[in-house]
C-alpha cells in the first residue's frame, strides 16, 4: 500500500520540481535568432593564400579572436562567434559564423567586422605646446566627468589624439611574418617581427630617427606594447622584449600576424530577423504548442478512459524533463528545433499508446488488469526500442551531416527520443502499476 | 484480412498517387527559395497603409535597382526578391519604399550566396540518403531472427519502399502548392521531409515488429494470415498515433506562426500516407515477396 502510494507521489512531486524549474529564470532556454531577432553572417576565409593547411586553423583561430573582439567592442550581448569546416581536403570551404542576437540593423556590425585590422608604429611626440594641448583637453574632460558634469566647450581635433605618440607610414602592411622566441638569456619570451624589404627600410629609418626613445605598437588603435629602442636596424628584424607570459606572447605574435592578415574574408550570406518577427513566432509556436498538448490529451483521456489520464501525467513530466534538460545542456531553440520538439512529442505518446493497445488486448484474452499491464509492457518493448533507435540513428546522421538549420532538428529530436523512451518505460508503468494493484 | 485480400487495390491507389506526384513534380516543378539557389529576400511592414504596389513598382523602377520583385504581403507589409543586393543598394532600397520620407520597418532580410545554398541541398540530400541506407541495415540486423520465410533484408528494404512513397507524395503535394500559391520550398521543408522520413520507418518497424513477434514459434507456414492478423491488432495504435500527431499539426497549421503554416501542412500529410503506407502497403508487399519466392523455387 505504502509503494503504491509513494511513487505516483513521488513522481507527481519530481514532475512539478521540473515544471517549476523549466518555467522559472533561472539559466533561461537559449533562443535562436529566428525566434529572438538578429542577424547571422557568413564569412568565407580565403585562405590559399597560406603557405600549408597545417596554417590554417591557427589563422581560422585568430580570426575569430579578432572578430569576437570587435563585435564585444559594439556592445553586442550574447554574440556567437565560430568556425566552420565545409567539406574536406582541398576542397574545404572555412567558415566564419556571426551570430548577433538583437542586432538588426547590419551597416555598423558589418563595418565593424569587416574592417581590416590594423597594426601600427608609433614614433613619440615631440614635447611641446600640442602634447601639452592635448594633456591639458583630456584632463579637463577627466575632471568634468569625476564631479559628474558634462564637459562643455571640447575641441574635437585635440581631444582624439594620442598624446604620447604620433602615426608614422611604417603599418601591418609592411610585416612579414611574427613569432614568439625565447632569448638566450631571457626568462620572459620575446616577439621576433619581419618585416619585407619596403618594412625594412621604414623600419631601419624609424629606429634611427628614435633611437633611446619608445616606438608605440598599436593594434586596432589600441597600444599593445612600448619598446624603447636600443639601435638602428637596419635588416627589417626587429624584437618585441618585455615581461611577457607565454600566452601573453602568444597572443601578441597572433596579433601582429593579423595585422598582416593572413585570411581575407568576403561575405556570403546574411539574414537578418526583425525581432517583432521572432517574437511573434515564438508567441505562435508556443500557443500552437500548448493547444496541441490539450488536445491530444483530451484525445488520450476519450479514448483510454483512466490510462488516458496516465498518458497525460507522463507527458507533462516528459515536456518538463525535456525543456530542464534544454536549459541545462543549453541546447538553442530554433523554429526547427520546436519542429522537431513537437515530433518528439508524438513519438513520446506513440510508445503509450502501443503500451495501453498491448494492455486492451491482453486483458481481451482474460488476464486479470495489473498481469495484462506488465505483459503489455513486456511486449511493447520491442516495438518501441526499435522503432526509436531507428529515429535515434536518422537524427545522428542529419547532426553529422547537416547545417545548422538541420542541426537544431535533429538535437531537439534526438534528445527528445532518448527522453521519451524514458518516460514511458519508468513513469507510465509506475504511474499504471500503481493504479492497477 | 480485409487488407490483404484486397491488397491490389491499395496498390492501385499508392500507384495513382505516387504517379500522379512525380507527374506533378516533373511538369510544374518545385519552386526553390533562396535557401537553396542564392539570392535576396527581404520583408518590410508599413506602420499605416501600404502604398499601392504599382506605384511602389515605379518607384524602383525609376531607380537603378533591376530585377527586383514586389508582392504584397499581409495587410501592410511588401515582400521584395532578387538576386543580389550591394549594402548601398540596400539602404537605396529602403528610402526608395519610404512613404512621407518614413521607411518602413524591415522585419527580415535575408542574402545568400548561391554557394551556400546549394550546399544546403546537397547535404540535405547526402543526409537523406544515407538515412535510408542505414535504416535498410538497421532493420536488417534487428529483424535477423526472423529469416522465415521472408529474410529480414527485405523488411528494410520493404520499409525504404514505404519510405519513398511517404516522401514522394508530400512533395508532389508541394509541386501543387508551389504551383496554384507560389509556395516556396525552403528549408523548412526540407526539414519536414527529413521528419516524414523518420516517422514513416518508426510506423514501419511497429507493424514489422508484431509480425516478428508472431512468426517466432510458428513455422510461418501460413504467412498471408500471419500479416493479416498482425495489421488487424496494430492498425488501432497506428491510427491513433497518426491522429494525436496530426491534432499537434493542426494546431500549428491553425495557430502556430506563418512560417510553420506549410511544414506543418506537408508534416500532416506525410503523417496520412506515412500511415496508410506502413498498414495498406509495407505489410501486404511482404505477402507478395514471400508468395513470389515460393512459386520461384
Amino acid at each position: 500500500m505504502f509503494k503504491r502510494i509513494f511513487w505516483p507521489v513521488f513522481i507527481l512531486a519530481v514532475g512539478t520540481g521540473l515544471a517549476y524549474f523549466a518555467y522559472s529564470d533561472y539559466r533561461p532556454l537559449k533562443l535562436g535568432l529566428d525566434l529572438r531577432g538578429g542577424s547571422h553572417l557568413v564569412y568565407e576565409a580565403d585562405v590559399s593564400l597560406l603557405a600549408s593547411p597545417a596554417d590554417i586553423d591557427p589563422a581560422m583561430q585568430s580570426l575569430r579572436t579578432v572578430i569576437e573582439r570587435r563585435i564585444n567592442a559594439l556592445g553586442v550581448a550574447e554574440p556567437v562567434i565560430q568556425v566552420e569546416t565545409v567539406g574536406l581536403n582541398a576542397d574545404a570551404k572555412h567558415r566564419l559564423i556571426v551570430e548577433l542576437p538583437g542586432v538588426t540593423d547590419l551597416g555598423q556590425a558589418r563595418e565593424t567586422i569587416q574592417a581590416t585590422p590594423v597594426l601600427e608604429f608609433r614614433a613619440e611626440r615631440p614635447e611641446g605646446a600640442e602634447k601639452e594641448a592635448i594633456i591639458a583637453e583630456i584632463k579637463k574632460v577627466q575632471d568634468a566627468l569625476a564631479k559628474g558634469e558634462a564637459p562643455d566647450d571640447i575641441d574635437p581635433e585635440l581631444i582624439s589624439q594620442d598624446p604620447y605618440f604620433v602615426p608614422t607610414e611604417l603599418t601591418g602592411r609592411f610585416l612579414n611574418s611574427a613569432r614568439v622566441e625565447f632569448g638566450q638569456q631571457a626568462l620572459s619570451p620575446s616577439i621576433s617581427l619581419e618585416f619585407n624589404t619596403d618594412g625594412a627600410a621604414l623600419f631601419a629609418q624609424l629606429t634611427k630617427e628614435n633611437l633611446g626613445k619608445r616606438i608605440g605598437i598599436y593594434l586596432d588603435g589600441v597600444n599593445i606594447s612600448a619598446p624603447v629602442v636600443q639601435s638602428e636596424i637596419t635588416d627589417g628584424r626587429a624584437e618585441i622584449t618585455g615581461q611577457f607570459t607565454l600566452e601573453e606572447a602568444k597572443a601578441l605574435a597572433r596579433d601582429l600576424n593579423l595585422g598582416a592578415l593572413p585570411v581575407p574574408v568576403t561575405l556570403v550570406s546574411t539574414q537578418t530577423i526583425g525581432a517583432t518577427l521572432g517574437e511573434e513566432a515564438l508567441n505562435r509556436g508556443v500557443r500552437a504548442g500548448v493547444i496541441g498538448f490539450v488536445a491530444v490529451i483530451i484525445f488520450m483521456i476519450l479514448w483510454y478512459r483512466l490510462p488516458g489520464i496516465v498518458a497525460g501525467v507522463a507527458l507533462a513530466f516528459y515536456v518538463a524533463l525535456v525543456l530542464s534538460i534544454f536549459k541545462l545542456i543549453g541546447v538553442t531553440l530554433t523554429a526547427a528545433g520546436i519542429a522537431g520538439l513537437i515530433l518528439s512529442l508524438g513519438i513520446a505518446l506513440d510508445a503509450n499508446v502501443l503500451i495501453f493497445e498491448r494492455l486492451k488486448e491482453e486483458r481481451r484474452r482474460g488476464r486479470v488488469v495489473r498481469d495484462a499491464a506488465i505483459e503489455g509492457f513486456t511486449r511493447a518493448w520491442t516495438a518501441i526500442r526499435d522503432s526509436n533507435l531507428s529515429g535515434i540513428i536518422s537524427s545522428l546522421i542529419l547532426y553529422w551531416f547537416g547545417t545548422s538549420l538541420i542541426k537544431g532538428f535533429a538535437v531537439t529530436l534526438s534528445v527528445g527520443i532518448v527522453i521519451s523512451l524514458f518516460t514511458a518505460t519508468t513513469i507510465t508503468r509506475t504511474l499504471l502499476l500503481s493504479l492497477y494493484k | 484480412m480485409f487488407i490483404i485480400k484486397y491488397r491490389a487495390v491499395f496498390f492501385l491507389l499508392s500507384v495513382l498517387l505516387v504517379a500522379g506526384s512525380i507527374v506533378a513534380l516533373v511538369a510544374l516543378g518545385l519552386r526553390l527559395s533562396p535557401d537553396f539557389t542564392g539570392g535576396v529576400i527581404m520583408e518590410v511592414e508599413y506602420p499605416a497603409a501600404r502604398p499601392a504596389i504599382e506605384q511602389v513598382r515605379q518607384q524602383i523602377v525609376a531607380t537603378d535597382l533591376a530585377g527586383i520583385s514586389v508582392q504584397e504581403l499581409g495587410e501592410r507589409g511588401l515582400l521584395l526578391r532578387t538576386k543580389e543586393l550591394t549594402d548601398d543598394q540596400h539602404r537605396a532600397l529602403l528610402s526608395t519604399l519610404a512613404v512621407d520620407k518614413v521607411a518602413p520597418l524591415e522585419k527580415r532580410f535575408s542574402s545568400i550566396g548561391p554557394a551556400v545554398g546549394r550546399e544546403l541541398k546537397q547535404r540535405g540530400l547526402t543526409a537523406i540518403a544515407i538515412v535510408v541506407a542505414l535504416i535498410i541495415l538497421y532493420i536488417t540486423w534487428a529483424f535477423r531472427g526472423v529469416s522465415r520465410p521472408v529474410q529480414s533484408w527485405k523488411y528494410g528494404l520493404i520499409a525504404i519502399v514505404a519510405l519513398l512513397h511517404d516522401i514522394t507524395i508530400p512533395t508532389g503535394v508541394f509541386a501543387l502548392l508551389s504551383h496554384f500559391y507560389g509556395v516556396e520550398a525552403d528549408a523548412l521543408f526540407l526539414t519536414a521531409l527529413l521528419t516524414i522520413l523518420a516517422l514513416s520507418v518508426n510506423d514501419t518497424i511497429v507493424v514489422f515488429d508484431r509480425i516478428r513477434e508472431r512468426l517466432r514459434g510458428s513455422s510461418g507456414a501460413n504467412f498471408p494470415e500471419l500479416v493479416g492478423r498482425s495489421l488487424d491488432e496494430t492498425i488501432v495504435r497506428s491510427i491513433n498515433t497518426s491522429l494525436t500527431v496530426i491534432l499537434v499539426l493542426l494546431a500549428i497549421f491553425f495557430f502556430g506562426s506563418q512560417s510553420t503554416k506549410y511544414f506543418s501542412l506537408i508534416l500532416a500529410i506525410g503523417m496520412i500516407v506515412g500511415t496508410y503506407s506502413s498498414i495498406f502497403i509495407a505489410s501486404p508487399l511482404l505477402v507478395v515477396w514471400e508468395k513470389f519466392s515460393r512459386r520461384v523455387k
